[in-house]
């Protein structure tokens, strides 16, 4: 038995520290915050005494009702969902072309187009996001353009920045790269004898796609899904730099809740809802993965 | 005329020819197999049939109409693959369902067919599982079963029990020719195993290096090979060389170095000529003492060493002048797993009609 001592000690110490930088720093924060979704704020903004004066607990679900009476929140977290579904299909779209034709091309160019598709990651992410800023500024020449066409058919010109276009142009941006690597890692896989006999057995080059790529490609699809949507779901800085004041998400709400407005609990609830939201989605996209991928078939992502 | 026509097809890659001027005709209802050593061209021949390669020079015309200008999911023949190529998101079911819904089948037409092509390939209740629950074999007939379900005129079959294990192998083989019996559908089988086609074909096309060495009947091939290739590629052979030295009666004799005179029936030969004797290793006739039924090719050796494998033990048989003659007997009789033993001198002789001459 000294053996599986030793094996348990060194399975310890391997998954040991990972493990508590996890309790540590996630779900030790992550039992804060649900427990402060429960409490009043101070008067001075964070959090009221936990037990006061005349020794009651502070425990309530005032924020809680805030958020379901209110219909404003409700109706932002429905924004931030849509606009993160726009973005997931939109980068599914412009990515999923761009995968392809990287798995295909050959090996020794692959890695320099895999090299070029994250080359982004290299510079700022507040940088890129500024530089939206320039290209849909309205004296560059893409806004006059656009507005010279508009004005063709005598409409009159519109501003592409500081509007809903302008987030939904960078949230695509910026995710992009995040849906092309696992579509590519999965599609780099896929076996060129399927594709032959789905030809020799009367498969056009669209049935070759539709019913044999795509659906085996689909673990990609929703691996990349669920890289883009969730980030985009709370993101906050791309609309407060590039949106008009309809673009307020959830993640500005719950950024004026903490540092300005400084309502402590009512942006725990709204983080609440957010984290709630994304694991709910997650967790549906490994269901349908799994039953998509049929009887546990092929699991490639 | 013959349902598939191969006429005088060429495929160059580069400076490389892998299929040089091949003809062929292969007839309706036809187990046809492409035989030869890995390169030699045969892969490539079955690709440009079935679409996926098409041929510098030369057409391939299937019962009358050229197929040149129509792609893979035009032509109506279809492709056994040596990986099986199963749709992995698709059942059993829906594999052999594809063709049909690629095809146009009607919706109420498709389960009965499918369920006739799994009884087919013996499959019945193995529909609604998908390919990784199956075993090779089952797979392997899940993809015939794929490529019957439409009765396509012809099927390509690419090595297709290549990834079997012996046992497997050899039940598979007697399964694909009762099912090519029972189907009627012409096979075209491209395999470097000689002796699987030996025992499926009802003719083969032996190849090499791009080009027919010979198109016979399985027993003819392995008979009456017309090329050194052929006899030595077919079965175990000795090739014994020779310039022709007399030829009277039908009788060649040729001086082979290191033996001696050896006497073949031949239909022609040129005294002088270099030719060779195909002579099979079960035709030779291994004795302690000369036999004395015969004065024919008779020579004397040592076995050199042997090989036992259970049915048969090989004998190499080495002679005086260090010439090396396999010859092979089966271990029939009882009492006795072996008949001689490394350095035991023996008397081997055949008869002229044993040996196959081969003019060079």
């Amino acid at each position: 038995m000294a053996a599986s001592k030793r094996e348990r000690l060194a399975k310890w110490t391997v998954s040991g520290p990972p493990l508590l930088y996890l309790l540590v720093f996630f779900a030790a924060p992550t039992l804060i915050m649900v427990l402060a979704s429960f409490r009043s704020p101070g008067e001075f903004g964070g959090l009221a005494p936990f037990v006061d004066e005349a020794g009651k607990v502070d425990l309530n679900l005032e924020s809680w009702a805030r958020f379901f009476t209110e219909p404003v929140f409700f109706e932002i977290f429905v924004k931030s969902v849509w606009y993160a579904t726009l973005t997931t299909l939109f980068c599914l779209v412009l990515a999923y072309p761009l995968a392809a034709l990287i798995a295909r091309s050959p090996r020794r160019y692959r890695d320099l187009l895999l090299l070029l598709v994250i080359l982004p990651f290299w510079s700022n992410f507040l940088i890129r996001v500024y530089a939206w800023m320039i290209i849909l500024g309205p004296n560059q020449a893409l806004a006059r353009g656009v507005n010279a066409v508009l004005a063709l058919f005598g409409h009159a010109p519109v501003p592409l920045l500081f509007s809903s276009f302008a987030v939904l142009v960078c949230l695509v941006y910026v995710h992009l790269p995040f849906m092309v690597l696992p579509l590519y890692a999965n599609l780099e896989k896929h076996d060129q004898a399927l594709l032959d006999a789905a030809q020799d057995l009367g498969a056009n080059a669209w049935q070759r796609f539709w019913r044999v790529t795509f659906p085996l490609s689909l673990p990609g699809v929703y691996a990349g899904a669920a890289l883009v949507f969730i980030p985009a779901l709370g993101i906050f800085a791309i609309p407060d730099i590039l949106g008009g004041p309809e673009d307020t998400l959830i993640g500005n709400l719950i950024k004026q809740q903490f540092l300005e407005t400084r309502d402590w609990p009512f942006g725990s609830v709204l983080s609440m809802v957010l984290t709630i939201a994304a694991v709910a989605l997650a967790a549906l996209a490994a269901t349908i993965g799994r039953r998509g991928a049929g009887g546990g078939g092929v699991v490639r992502a | 005329m013959a349902l598939l026509e191969i006429q005088g097809v060429t495929r160059r890659f580069g400076t490389f020819t892998a299929v040089d001027n091949v003809s062929l005709a292969i007839e309706a209802g036809e187990f046809f197999t492409l035989l030869g050593p890995s390169g030699c061209g045969k892969t490539t021949l079955l690709r440009m049939v079935a679409g996926f390669d098409l041929p510098d020079e030369g057409r391939i015309v299937l019962d009358g109409r050229d197929l040149a200008d129509r792609p893979p999911e035009a032509r109506p023949v279809r492709t056994v693959f040596q990986s099986y190529a199963l749709f992995p998101h698709m059942t059993v079911e829906g594999n052999i369902a594809f063709p049909l819904h690629m095809s146009g089948t009607a919706a109420s037409e498709i389960p009965a067919k499918v369920a006739e092509a799994l009884e087919d390939v013996r499959l019945v209740g193995f529909g609604k599982r998908y390919p990784n629950e199956l075993s090779g074999g089952q797979k392997q007939r899940v993809a015939i079963a794929r490529a019957l379900v439409t009765h396509p005129p012809v099927l390509l079959l690419d090595e297709p029990l290549a990834a079997l294990d012996a046992k497997l192998r050899e039940e598979m083989q007697i399964e694909l020719i009762n099912l090519q019996k029972q189907v009627g559908i012409t096979f075209v089988y491209v395999t470097h195993d000689q002796t699987e086609a030996l025992a499926l074909s009802h003719r083969i096309a032996v190849m090499n290096r791009g080009r027919i060495e010979q198109v016979d009947e399985p027993s003819r091939i392995y008979g009456f090979p017309r090329t050194r290739f052929v006899a030595d590629f077919i079965g175990h052979c000795n090739l014994l060389s020779g310039p022709v030295t007399a030829y009277s009666a039908g009788v060649a004799t040729l001086d082979v170095a290191g033996l001696g005179p050896v006497r073949a029936l031949a239909s022609s030969a040129t005294i002088g000529a270099p030719a060779s004797i195909a002579l099979r290793p079960e035709k030779i006739r291994i004795s302690t003492s000369a036999p004395a039924d015969t004065a024919d090719n008779l020579f004397r050796g040592t076995v050199h060493d042997l090989l036992y494998m259970g049915d048969v033990t090989v004998y190499r048989v080495k002679t005086p002048r260090g010439t090396q003659v396999e010859a092979l007997l089966a271990n029939s009789q009882s009492g006795r797993a072996k008949f001689f033993e490394a350095g035991d001198a023996v008397e081997m002789s055949w008869s002229p009609d044993a040996g196959h001459f081969l003019a060079e």
